[in-house]
């Protein structure tokens, strides 16, 4: 699964690049694939730029007759959920305090768990180890009540730590897999080096180990905020009212609306919410996949 | 003596250093299993019970309607969301591992719904899907008058806008994993094959698919697991509806422990949902650390 894909490769289908009846099937085919991937995103845009009179009458397939940014504007600021009309900016604003935590914390704690598991290998650590993977595969569901319960007893249900907690949690045994399987390729002589020279645990940890960590920490940081960036379910049941994610307003915007259905609205304030993982997403390219690749394990 | 007390020590902090992972494998993971298997086996309502009751959770469980539509809705809906997802990434890979041009391009359009959220893709698929203003509404339009796409509120097509929706985000996915896997196939293959004769799809059906295994339980895995967490989308896209008629496992749990305050029968369907996981992954797990330690074995 470390195979980085697009190495470039000698040219394998016989003839070439000339245009043959084959080739032509194979753009058609990938040509008709990509319309229909990118279908989705190009109606979410134009509708967004559209007013409620344009969408009533019109195609949803038309560009808009007169762009109006208005949907955007009130999307962001004057959206209703509920009786709360402050649009999805506290939403935007709460998942930004949200991934903050849930990624420096969650990559410290996976580089240190790999750390200890492939150097110092305490006695009962593989044990543990094996556990924590096959726990990356129990359902959400089974741990939810009891965790909404642990949480409430030292006080953190609702809140902003809780939440955190819980991201923490449920990334545990990716953020681990990712950092031991790095570590685990880097030579013992190394440490063992760090050894003689008098290094403890801590020193060889933070001045060695994690500056050569930075390609993981990248990869680790990509997985993480675009994760707890789309999160639903734990936000929902683990933020509070107070600290609910962009992903959860934007849900109540749209399906818990009374009376007329504003779609421009609805569509500019999609679009918000997805902005920081496509964002991510379109600029990080390879790592991004790399990403998918090393956490692929992950359910 | 010294020297003991000096490897002590050192397993004392290093312990210590994973004491945040003990903790979250005890607690979080066995610990909350454990406690809802408890709760499964009681009569709890609102908060847990002491009082046993067996397997009766599990039989009211199976006798309930709700139930039972939601693993039907979810067996149909996994067959054929990983179906197409793997058919659909399979032959994406393929076709874009034959040398084409923007390939780059291409790879980052077949994947980005991957960043979005469930949420973010339900909504959009709702609004295309919605038969009052959506793709029905703009082929009326253009002339086509009897057109009509209105599974999303069609009781026994619902489910499958839920496939089309939540395969046009993943299925991307399989296409990086398996050309990444297609990338890491020896160059000496294609050249014998080429030297035999052999035409290109047969090669691929027949020499490059088995060598793919790996890649593909890999994939397999990853859907399923999403299969079983299946909710946020069906959550945005229909709310379970119409009537109960997209209703599924994930949400049936949900609903019962925080809507209708039956924690006894949301964690006895959570523990079957844990089952047929674990009844899957298992194998898989043993399968991969078998092929591991043969491989360290040489």
């Amino acid at each position: 699964m470390s195979a980085a894909p697009g190495r470039p490769r000698q040219a394998r289908a016989p003839g070439g690049v000339r245009l043959t009846p084959a080739r032509i099937g194979i753009y058609a085919f990938l040509l008709t694939a990509a319309l229909f991937f990118l279908l989705p995103l190009y109606i979410m845009l134009v509708t967004s730029f559209k007013t409620m009179d344009e969408i009533r009458l019109g195609n949803i397939f038309a560009l808009p007759l007169s762009v109006t940014l208005e949907p955007w504007m009130i999307a962001w600021s004057q959206a209703c959920t509920g009786v709360n009309c402050n649009g999805i900016r506290g939403g935007f604003w709460n998942s930004v305090l949200i991934v903050i935590p849930s990624t420096v914390l969650p990559i410290l704690l996976g580089a240190l768990n790999g750390y200890a598991l492939s150097f110092w290998k305490p006695r009962g650590s593989q044990a543990l180890f094996a556990i924590l993977m096959i726990g990356a595969f129990i359902p959400v569901q089974v741990m939810m009540y009891p965790l909404v319960r642990i949480l409430a007893s030292v006080g953190l249900f609702s809140s902003l730590p809780g939440i955190v907690t819980v991201h923490i949690i449920f990334s545990m045994p990716v953020m681990t897999l990712l950092f031991r399987n790095y570590y685990l390729s880097i030579p013992q002589e190394l440490f063992k080096a760090a050894r003689i020279d008098g290094g403890g645990f801590w020193r060889i940890f933070a001045q060695l180990m994690l500056p050569m960590s930075t390609p993981m920490i990248i990869v680790a940081a990509i997985m993480q905020v675009t994760g707890v960036w789309n999160d639903y379910i734990l936000g929902l049941v683990f933020a509070g009212r107070d600290n609910l994610p962009m992903t959860v307003q934007l849900n109540n915007v749209i399906n818990t609306t009374t009376g007329e259905r504003l779609y421009n609205v609805n569509m500019a304030a999609t679009i918000l919410t997805s902005m920081v993982p496509l964002a991510i997403y379109f600029f990080s390219g390879r790592w991004f996949v790399r990403g998918i690749a090393a956490g692929a394990v992950k359910g | 003596m010294k020297a003991r007390l000096l490897h002590l020590s050192r397993q004392l902090v290093s312990w210590s250093a994973l004491l945040p992972m003990a903790l979250t494998v005890l607690v979080a993971y066995l610990g909350t299993v454990l406690w809802s298997l408890k709760v499964s086996l009681t009569n709890s309502r609102t908060f847990p019970s002491d009082e046993y009751v067996g397997l009766a959770q599990y039989e009211r469980l199976f006798n309930n309607d709700r139930w039972l539509l939601s693993l039907e809705n979810l067996a149909l809906y996994g067959v054929l969301f990983i179906a197409i997802c793997m058919l659909l990434g399979f032959l994406l890979a393929v076709f874009i591992d034959q040398k084409v041009m923007a390939e780059g391009a291409l790879r980052t359009v077949f994947l980005y719904p991957y960043a979005m959220s469930f949420v973010a893709t339900g909504l959009v698929w709702q609004w295309m899907l919605n038969p009052g203003n959506g793709i029905q509404q703009a082929l009326r339009q253009l002339g086509w008058q009897d057109f009509t796409f209105d599974w999303i509120i069609d009781q026994d097509m619902v489910m499958y806008t839920i496939v089309i929706a939540t395969v046009w985000q993943a299925s991307g996915l399989v296409m990086a994993m398996l050309l990444a896997g297609l990338r890491g196939i020896d160059e000496e293959i294609w050249k014998a094959a080429r030297i035999d004769g052999i035409p290109t799809w047969r090669v691929y059906v027949s020499i490059v698919l088995p060598m793919l295994a790996p890649s593909v339980a890999t994939v397999f895995v990853l859907l399923f697991t999403a299969v079983i967490k299946l909710f946020d989308s069906v959550v945005s896209m229909t709310q379970g509806g119409p009537g109960t008629a997209s209703e599924v496992p994930a949400k049936f749990i949900m609903d019962h422990l925080f809507g209708r305050a039956n924690i006894a029968l949301a964690s006895a369907g959570s523990m079957v949902l844990l089952l047929t996981v674990l009844a899957l992954v298992a194998p898989f797990l043993y399968a991969r650390s078998r092929a591991r330690r043969r491989e360290e074995r040489g």
